[in-house]
């Protein structure tokens, strides 16, 4: 029989190890899975263009780059609310705002030139996020509204003003009326840091800011405050942090982030608003937090895999004409095993001898 | 006299540890048995063995004179043994009569469950209602739902790790009834305790352990309490004595505070005053849950109070957080260990800047400097005697009575002013509550103010020059102690209860 045992210490090697084997295990499952479904195609040829061709690829590359950026920036907004048991679930609303409050700064200074532009549209798009998410904690401190519900169901709030505003007031007047915003022009644009691709400096900014977040994580009173809320609140009490300023600066982080990733798509590789705007980023942001444990830099590789899954995924759609939940089937299991491998930390594996 | 248990040469390593070596002891029927020994003494490895959630390397067990090795605890409770553990296992979502039907053995819902809840809380003096919540419960209260528990369970064994720590001397003798009458209807009882002259007063026999060893079996009343203990812990004990009760001015004021529970079965405080002067230690007894909690938290500044009520040094206080306080020199202890004064899944370490006078340079604008961090943790550690391997450990993996002495070192390196403490030895063996009681009385020695909240009376009469009771969120005015003395205490203690 199989028994589980408590470590008397949580084992480093399973740190380690543990993602790993949540990886081999996720992989063995999808050639279960190809072997079941594929008839007439080479198992090892889909296995390659999934896994593989993504990295080697020069043109697959930089687009996983371009996929990872705004799952980074995401996550880590998300990853410091979790810490402190705050619920964000709504990232993919916020990152809708974002890029619209983004984009309409933009819009308004149209062929207008200038350095300023952009780090305007920036911060407005931290701000849209940020409001977004402070209906929220205003809800949830005023009157104890679940922050989950909120997040969630001002999603689609935000993706129809979306497309109200594209129908509206942001729609391109030279447009046929299709519900769209006019192209940006290059002020408004994100400077591309791999000429010949979509790789802009947003990756470069979700990079500094995953070292500036485990800087706080790790050295700032902040990442003690949502550490300690999250696992022990009546000790956050007696340490003299007040849970509603946690609760509002958590979302506000996570909402500002969001925010700016949505900016990040609009200004980078759409290039403009368009009801397309929404990637379901938001949400794959969650499994991005969790694989990374909640860990900063943690989430720069998580949001690697999961860009390859994404870029993979499409490949094979392309190429071998597989369907498009391969993509999620694939997230789903990593997110799995990654769960369930996590337990080996904690507890070890003893094969009972039985003696009766 | 035939024995109910037998246990003979029981031994149980961890590694190189032996929790256990070679221990025995013999429960006679229908008699109370003591188990003594400090933490680490192998108590808890002993019992978990007898409770079937640990498997003994060697030696051998007898229940009513034939073999016994159960596997699992459930296995010990068909037998007829069942235990009240120190930390209770209650679901603090759930009422007290849903937490009793989750703990019993198949066991399902039925009309007349709460009659026979209020019947045996009737029987031993346990008083409880079945539909409140655990979680608004004092501990004194959760104890109390974990004993009916058991007694459900009508046992033929029943163990108790430590159960009057958080009694009033009425309570204790109500227990004490309670359970000579258990053991009159054949129930034997194993108790484990540190109050020696409980033991002395209930239990029949006594085992001593001392580092997983046994050292003696012996009838208690033909030693001394004194006899007893230094027995426990292997050297001789300090007495405790203030060198120099020296009073200075008034440094801590509460003026009539009075505060509405949020909590529908909270204790609203009325009219609470009291003052402190440097120097002295003042208590306040008083059954759990009249108020303990609710005034611990406006002491310590987890909630505010209205202006012009505490006043520390000349600043009224009571607006502000529980950091901003730590930085005019008043510190906290309170009650409960894992989950509020330490947070269980974090090092010792980060459990240090959970109190953090920013005059210890921890954090310099928030930044929190590690090193100087595991240089304070590293002096409370050595300072207080805390066993473990190094601050990096998490605070869940330390014993009670060590992390007691860790939150207790965490404030007094700071000197305090003015140190508030709730429970401060509650659940902590003989020798640490020695230890940290010694260091309380060395700080006030030295003009520091204390105000110990405890349930536990003997603490209280032997460190406090001024005892008020708390009751119904109402305090009392500081009992005279020559003139009323005990009596008056227990009467204050019960005051409006009896009625």
């Amino acid at each position: 029989m199989i028994k589980l045992i408590p470590r008397v210490e949580n084992s480093k090697a399973m740190i380690l190890l543990s993602p790993l084997l949540a990886l081999t295990l996720t992989a063995v499952s999808a050639l279960i899975i190809f072997i079941f479904i594929l008839d007439d195609i080479k198992v090892s040829s889909v296995f390659f263009t999934l896994f593989v061709l993504p990295l080697t690829d020069s043109y697959l590359f930089p687009e996983l780059l371009v996929k990872a950026a705004p799952l980074m920036i995401i996550g880590l907004g998300l990853s410091i609310g979790f810490r402190a048991g705050i619920w964000n679930i709504g990232a993919e609303g916020q990152y809708v705002i974002g890029g619209i409050a983004g984009g309409a700064v933009g819009l308004y200074f149209y062929n207008v030139e200038g350095f300023w532009l952009l780090p305007l549209m920036a911060l407005a798009s931290i701000i849209g996020g940020m409001l977004y998410a402070s209906i929220a904690a205003f809800l949830r401190i005023r009157y104890q509204v679940n922050e989950i519900l909120v997040t969630l169901m001002l999603t689609y709030v935000a993706v129809l003003f979306l497309s109200a505003m594209l129908q509206g007031p942001l729609r391109n007047p030279a447009g046929f009326n299709f519900p769209e915003s006019r192209i940006f022009h290059d002020s408004a644009m994100l400077p591309i840091i791999w000429e010949g691709t979509r790789l802009h400096i947003g990756f470069i900014l979700a990079i500094i800011l995953s070292l500036v977040a485990w800087f706080g994580i790790k050295k700032h009173m902040f990442g003690m405050q949502i550490k300690i809320t999250g696992s022990a609140p009546r000790a956050a009490k007696f340490a003299g942090f007040n849970d509603n300023k946690t609760v509002l600066y958590s979302l506000l982080i996570s909402g500002g982030l969001a925010g700016l990733a949505g900016f990040f798509e609009a200004s980078g590789p759409a290039g403009q608003l368009t009801p397309g705007l929404p990637q379901f980023y938001g949400f794959t942001a969650i499994i991005v937090a969790f694989l990374a444990r909640l860990h900063p830099i943690g989430i720069v590789f998580s949001s690697l895999l999961i860009a390859l899954s994404y870029v993979g995924g499409e490949e094979v759609q392309i190429e071998y004409n597989l369907p498009s939940s391969i993509t999620q089937i694939f997230q789903g299991m990593l997110l799995f095993y990654f769960l369930a491998c996590d337990i080996l930390i904690k507890y070890k594996v003893v094969l009972n001898k039985t003696k009766d | 006299m035939n024995y109910q248990l037998e246990v003979s040469n029981i031994t149980k390593s961890y590694g190189d540890l032996k929790a256990n070596d070679d221990v025995s002891l013999n429960i006679k029927d229908s008699s109370i048995h003591a188990l003594l020994g400090e933490n680490g003494a192998g108590k808890s490895t002993l019992v978990k063995i007898i409770y079937g959630s640990l498997m003994p390397d060697s030696g051998e067990m007898k229940w009513d004179g034939s073999n016994y090795n159960p596997k699992s605890p459930f296995e010990a409770r068909e037998n007829g043994i069942a235990m009240v553990f120190q930390h209770f296992s209650l679901f603090e979502s759930l009422t007290v009569e849903e937490n009793i039907i989750l703990g019993l053995d198949g066991v399902g819902l039925n009309e007349n469950f709460t009659d026979e809840i209020l019947k045996y809380s009737k029987q031993y003096g346990l008083d409880i209602n079945p539909q409140q919540v655990v979680g608004d419960l004092s501990v004194g209260a959760r104890q109390r739902v974990e004993i009916i528990r058991c007694l459900l369970q009508k046992p033929k064994l029943l163990i108790m790790d430590e159960p009057t720590s958080v009694l009033t001397p009425q309570e204790v003798s109500d227990l004490f009834v309670t359970l000579r009458k258990l053991a009159d209807d054949g129930c034997s009882i194993l108790y484990i305790s540190h109050k020696l002259e409980e033991v002395r007063e209930i239990c029949s026999e006594a085992t001593i352990l001392r580092g997983g060893k046994l050292v003696q079996s012996c009838v208690p009343q033909e030693h001394s309490q004194k006899e007893l203990a230094e027995m426990m812990i292997g050297k001789k004990l300090t007495e405790l004595a203030r060198s120099n009760i020296n009073t200075g001015s008034d440094i801590f004021s509460i003026k009539n505070l009075s505060c509405p529970s949020d909590d529908m079965f909270g204790v609203d405080l009325t009219d609470i005053s009291l003052t402190l002067k440097q120097g002295s230690i003042v208590g306040i007894a008083g059954v759990a849950g009249n108020g303990q909690d609710e005034l611990m938290e406006l002491l310590i500044g987890e909630k505010a109070t209205d202006n012009d009520v505490l006043y520390f040094d000349g600043h009224d206080i009571g607006s502000l957080n529980s950091h901003e306080r730590r930085q005019l020199s008043m510190f906290f202890i309170p009650e409960e260990r894992l989950g509020h004064g330490a947070v269980p899944d974090m090092s010792l370490d980060e459990n240090m800047l959970l109190s953090r006078p920013e005059s210890d340079k921890m954090t310099s604008r928030d930044v929190i400097d590690w090193d100087i961090v595991s240089t304070f943790t590293q002096k409370v550690i050595s300072d207080f005697d805390v066993q473990t391997p190094s601050g990096r450990m998490l605070a869940k993996s330390l014993s009670g009575g060590n992390l007691q002495k860790f939150m207790v070192g965490r404030e007094l390196i700071r000197k305090p002013k003015l140190l508030i403490v709730s429970q401060p030895t509650w659940g902590v063996d003989a020798g640490s509550a020695n230890n940290i009681h010694q260091s309380l009385i060395a700080l006030a020695d030295q003009g520091s103010a204390i105000l110990i909240i405890s349930q536990d009376l003997d603490e209280i009469l032997s460190l406090c020059e001024q005892i008020h009771v708390l009751s119904e969120g109402r305090l009392s005015d500081a009992v005279d102690m020559k003139k009323d003395g005990l009596e008056k205490i227990s009467q204050l203690m019960v005051g409006g209860e009896s009625s």
